[in-house]
């Protein structure tokens, strides 16, 4: 059985390297796409373009204005005059906010009375309008601060980042790209390779080989685990090296996790590919599935946010479980505990739909 | 007859990775007749089809349809590909009002052009039915009636009798025949089914790219006339009796016809002696264009001519274990259609045995059935005395399979190719190197081992589809269709192997509409509608149909009448 098994898995292998096309495929996206993701997905937050509105004539005003010109969080674009330059601005997209300081600031400043300041937003960028508003509290706050005659506030909120001091958004980007993209050539792997043989004739001419429909299955789902571990590895040499991100637990766990987790992946591509005839339906059914998998999967916005049933549908999502192993290996050395709680639900979903798999090329067997 | 249809001047094609296609081709097309553009796969037919219908530029030479270039005479050009583009899902009426629209057909004219075609086709019944559903042969129709509807002056026909029985090929034929009547439209018909070519009134005769021949059938077989004989031999003994004649000086080419001999002398070589051969009454043929064509092929290139095979390892003689494969009331269904119906029949070890039928008659299905790829709904079947339902892999391992498609491996060697297949079917370490060595020797790869498998000839594909088929030496041996297309000298090459297989006690299941693939089994059993109309010997199914004006039916008269007779409507 086993001489068959190994059989097979060479001539995978041998396959998916002889071709110059798939070749290229396997080798030039994943690093194109680290390159990509590191640098254009960034959630950080910085020199959000600024309009300022000022009516007001005094020091006190220009001080606070000083405030946000020497913040990194703004980039001060120009000044408006009236309401309706400030909208324009915003629905032009100038400028994601306009700082209104009313006539009577410095006034009331002198007065020691409250001087409301107005920050109008671009919501449409919801998370940068967010993130601008937290910014424009604290400089608001320090300028408070500084005042003659301020009394210190009587609690205070010391914020320290953990696991990742500088809010890096690359630190949470990349060891997710190391579960996407392995993910995403498992199945595509595991998918192509039974319907390649459909499409070419050559899996009828295999059926009647004494080769069986375990033996086929395994055969297919070893040389796609290798492929997505090379490709986990790309990702995780060139986070490293390239980006300089720390790795805090054991290279050998995640190596093992990924293992587990490319054998659902497998079991995924396997089962797509038993049902479908061409390579182009098999493509097609990997991206209808890729699609929802990723956002489910906690990749992109937190498992948290969804909606319950979304939240019962992650579960069965091989995905959820590899983010959280491969988050928490590169900025923690996450406790034994928690990575058998993510590993066995990947083993359970790849046992199933491997089992499905067979089943079904069994069924085309006899 | 006035001017040409079509002048070529040293035409020649290559492809993008530089395999030449065609090469230095000149020839004139003429209207009001049909010329053949003859030769086995890969010859270059489609390539020039596409030339001619503007599809194509050439690398070298030129191409002049209609006194200019191919482009500018679409109007006028009615082309019909291998694979026609039907729409499946249309009807046949809606199909052809679509090629209508198509070609800007309006009014009367359109009507009565479709009525026309209708009737011709003998589609009229069927003209609500989806394309989708229509039979192999009934497609063929409609694609050469959509390819008709403009009235073109040039019909270019690539391949239209492919993968059609031979009832409907004639009735391609008869069809298209009918619709030259009285008209100058002139026709190119591509084949490689040389016995088409005689009906030619023009035949470009092809192979590997270049024109091997031009001229009329009758002035291409004037020369073998007086050369081509036909000998009686026993059935027991044909086989031999090739290998006997190919020992003989002047004996060009030798190959069995039923019950007897057909003998291809050298030019100038003596009549041979009937005795001497191991034969009896031998009388004078009237020689065939495939005569011609092997004839023609050998003056040019001898060395192709089929030389000593090595022997087979003789299969262990186990008699006592029965009949080595046992059908016995095997019935597929598919939803309410019955596709094989309570079929049976039993194959003697080392016995070469033919499914014979038109397409969806259900032979592909037993074979299916028979090689383990379908389970049946009812009924027993016994290969290598053993249930397939129960103990299938171990059935398998005894089986050796060479589907209609090349399908090996395309993108690995010739060698990995060997090396998967041997160790698919368990061969391990000395015994796996041994196999493989032996293929390549046997087979002749020996200098292409690292050449990917796509890349080859196919002529040499196939032989090597055969070597991994043969690897493991299996007791039977399973082909489908495993030489159409292919030239006449690959083919003898290919089935002088499977006779010495047969001799060394390998049985062989060949399903496989093409008669001269019927013609080297020893039994064929007729399949039509589902159920096997009769099973017998090549020469005793000609026997049947042998009438006063037909003393010498070929196969495929015998084949047209008994599925005629005996089948659905």
């Amino acid at each position: 059985m086993w001489g068959r098994i190994i059989t097979l898995v060479m001539k995978e292998l041998a396959s998916l390297w002889a071709d110059g096309k798939t070749r290229f495929v396997l080798l030039v996206p994943p690093l194109v796409q680290v390159i990509i993701f590191a640098n254009a997905a960034n959630y950080d937050v910085k020199h959000v373009p600024l309009c300022v509105w000022n009516e007001d004539l005094g020091v006190q005003s220009a001080e606070l204005i000083r405030g946000f010109a020497g913040s990194e969080a703004f980039h001060i674009v120009g000044a408006v005059w009236s309401e309706r330059q400030a909208r324009t601005a915003i629905e032009d997209k100038q400028a994601v906010a306009v700082l209104h300081v009313g006539q009577d600031f410095s006034a009331d400043i002198l007065a020691g009375k409250t001087a409301p300041v107005q920050m109008l937003l671009d919501a449409r960028r919801s998370n940068t309008a967010l993130l601008a508003s937290d910014y424009a509290a604290q400089i608001v706050a320090l300028y408070n601060a500084r005042l003659p005659g301020a009394t210190p506030p009587p609690v205070v909120v010391s914020v320290s980042n953990l696991f990742n001091p500088a809010l890096d958004s690359k630190w949470f980007i990349l060891p997710g790209l190391v579960v996407i993209l392995s993910l995403m050539m498992t199945v595509l792997v595991g998918a192509l390779s039974l319907a390649r043989e459909k499409e070419l004739g050559t899996f009828e001419q295999m059926l009647v080989t004494p080769l069986t429909a375990p033996e086929i299955m395994l055969g297919k789902a070893i040389p796609a685990v290798i492929v997505g571990l090379a490709e986990a590895n790309i990702v995780l040499v060139a986070s490293l090296v390239l980006f300089g991100l720390p790795f805090a637990g054991h290279v050998w766990v995640l190596e093992l996790c990924l293992v587990a987790f490319s054998l659902a992946g497998v079991g995924i591509g396997l089962a797509i590919s038993a049902v479908t005839e061409t390579q182009q339906q098999a493509i097609l059914g990997v991206f209808v599935y890729a699609a929802p998998a990723i956002m489910i999967s906690g990749y992109a916005a937190p498992v948290e946010n969804m909606p319950k049933l979304l939240q019962w549908l992650s579960y069965t999502d091989p995905i959820r479980y590899m983010m959280v192993v491969a988050r928490g290996l590169f900025l923690e050395d996450l406790p034994g505990r928690v990575v058998w709680g993510q590993v066995w639900p990947m083993m359970l979903i790849a046992a199933v739909l491997l089992g499905v798999a067979t089943t079904l090329v069994r069924r085309a067997i006899a | 007859m006035s001017g040409l249809l079509a002048r070529l001047e040293g035409l020649g094609y290559e492809f993008a990775d530089g395999t030449t296609a065609l090469d230095g081709l000149s020839a004139e097309i003429r209207p009001g007749v049909i010329t053949g553009v003859v030769g086995p796969d890969a010859a270059g037919k489609t390539t020039l089809l596409r030339l001619l219908a503007g599809l194509l530029r050439p690398t070298r030479g030129r191409v002049e349809v209609l006194g200019g270039a191919p482009e500018a005479a679409h109007a006028a050009t009615g082309y019909m590909p291998q694979r026609f583009g039907l729409y499946e899902d249309l009807t046949v009426g809606e199909n052809l009002a679509l090629f209508a629209d198509l070609h800007n057909l309006t009014g009367a004219v359109r009507d009565e052009r479709v009525a026309m075609l209708l009737e011709f086709t003998t589609l009229k019944p069927f003209t609500g039915r989806n394309a989708g559903k229509l039979s192999g042969g009934m497609k063929q129709k409609l694609g050469l009636a959509c390819a008709l509807l403009s009235k073109p002056k040039i019909l270019l026909l690539d391949e239209p009798s492919v993968g059609v029985d031979p009832a409907s090929r004639r009735e391609l034929w008869r069809i298209v025949e009918r619709m030259m009547a009285g008209g100058d439209m002139g026709v190119v018909w591509a084949t490689s089914y040389l016995d088409e070519a005689e009906r030619c009134a023009h035949v470009l005769l092809l192979h590997e790219g270049k024109l091997l021949a031009e001229s009329a059938p009758g002035a291409f077989l004037a020369p073998l006339a007086g050369r081509v004989f036909r000998l009686d031999v026993a059935a027991t003994e044909r086989r031999h009796a090739v290998g006997r004649a190919k020992a003989q000086g002047g004996v060009l080419d030798a190959l069995v016809e039923g019950d007897a001999l057909r003998l291809v002398m050298a030019p100038g070589a003596p009549v041979p002696e009937a005795a001497l051969l191991g034969g009896a009454n031998l009388r004078a043929a009237p020689p065939r264009f495939e005569d011609g064509f092997v004839a023609a092929l050998l003056q040019k290139a001898p060395e192709l001519a089929v030389g000593e095979l090595a022997p087979e390892p003789r299969r262990g003689a186990r008699a006592a274990d029965g009949p080595a494969i046992e059908v016995v009331g095997l019935t597929r269904r598919f939803g309410a259609f019955v596709a094989v119906d309570d079929v049976s029949f039993a194959i003697q070890r080392g016995e070469i045995f033919g499914l014979l039928g038109p397409n969806g008659a259900g032979k592909s299905t037993i074979f299916r059935m028979l090689c383990g790829l379908l389970r049946p709904s009812a009924g027993l079947a016994r290969v290598a005395g053993r249930d397939l339902l129960r103990a299938a892999s171990q059935a398998r391992a005894r089986l050796g399979y060479m589907a209609q498609k090349f399908s090996l491996y395309g993108e690995l060697s010739v060698r990995r190719n060997l090396e998967f297949f041997a160790g698919a079917y368990g061969l391990r370490g000395a015994a796996r190197a041994a196999a493989i060595a032996r293929a390549l020797r046997n087979f002749e790869l020996e200098s292409m081992t690292g050449t990917a498998a796509g890349a080859l000839p196919l002529g040499v594909k196939q032989r090597l589809s055969l070597a991994c088929a043969l690897l493991h030496e299996p007791d039977i041996l399973f082909l489908d269709e495993p030489t159409s297309g292919v030239d006449p000298l690959t083919r003898r090459a290919f089935w002088t192997r499977i006779g010495a297989l047969a001799d060394a006690g390998v049985t062989v299941l060949v399903t496989s509409h093409f008669m001269d693939e019927a013609e080297y089994c020893d039994r064929l059993a007729i399949v039509n509608a589902g159920q096997v109309v009769v099973v017998d010997t090549p020469a005793a199914l000609r026997a049947r149909v042998k009438t006063a004006d037909k003393p010498e039916p070929t196969l495929e008269d015998a084949f047209i009448a008994l599925t005629r007779r005996e089948g659905a409507p």
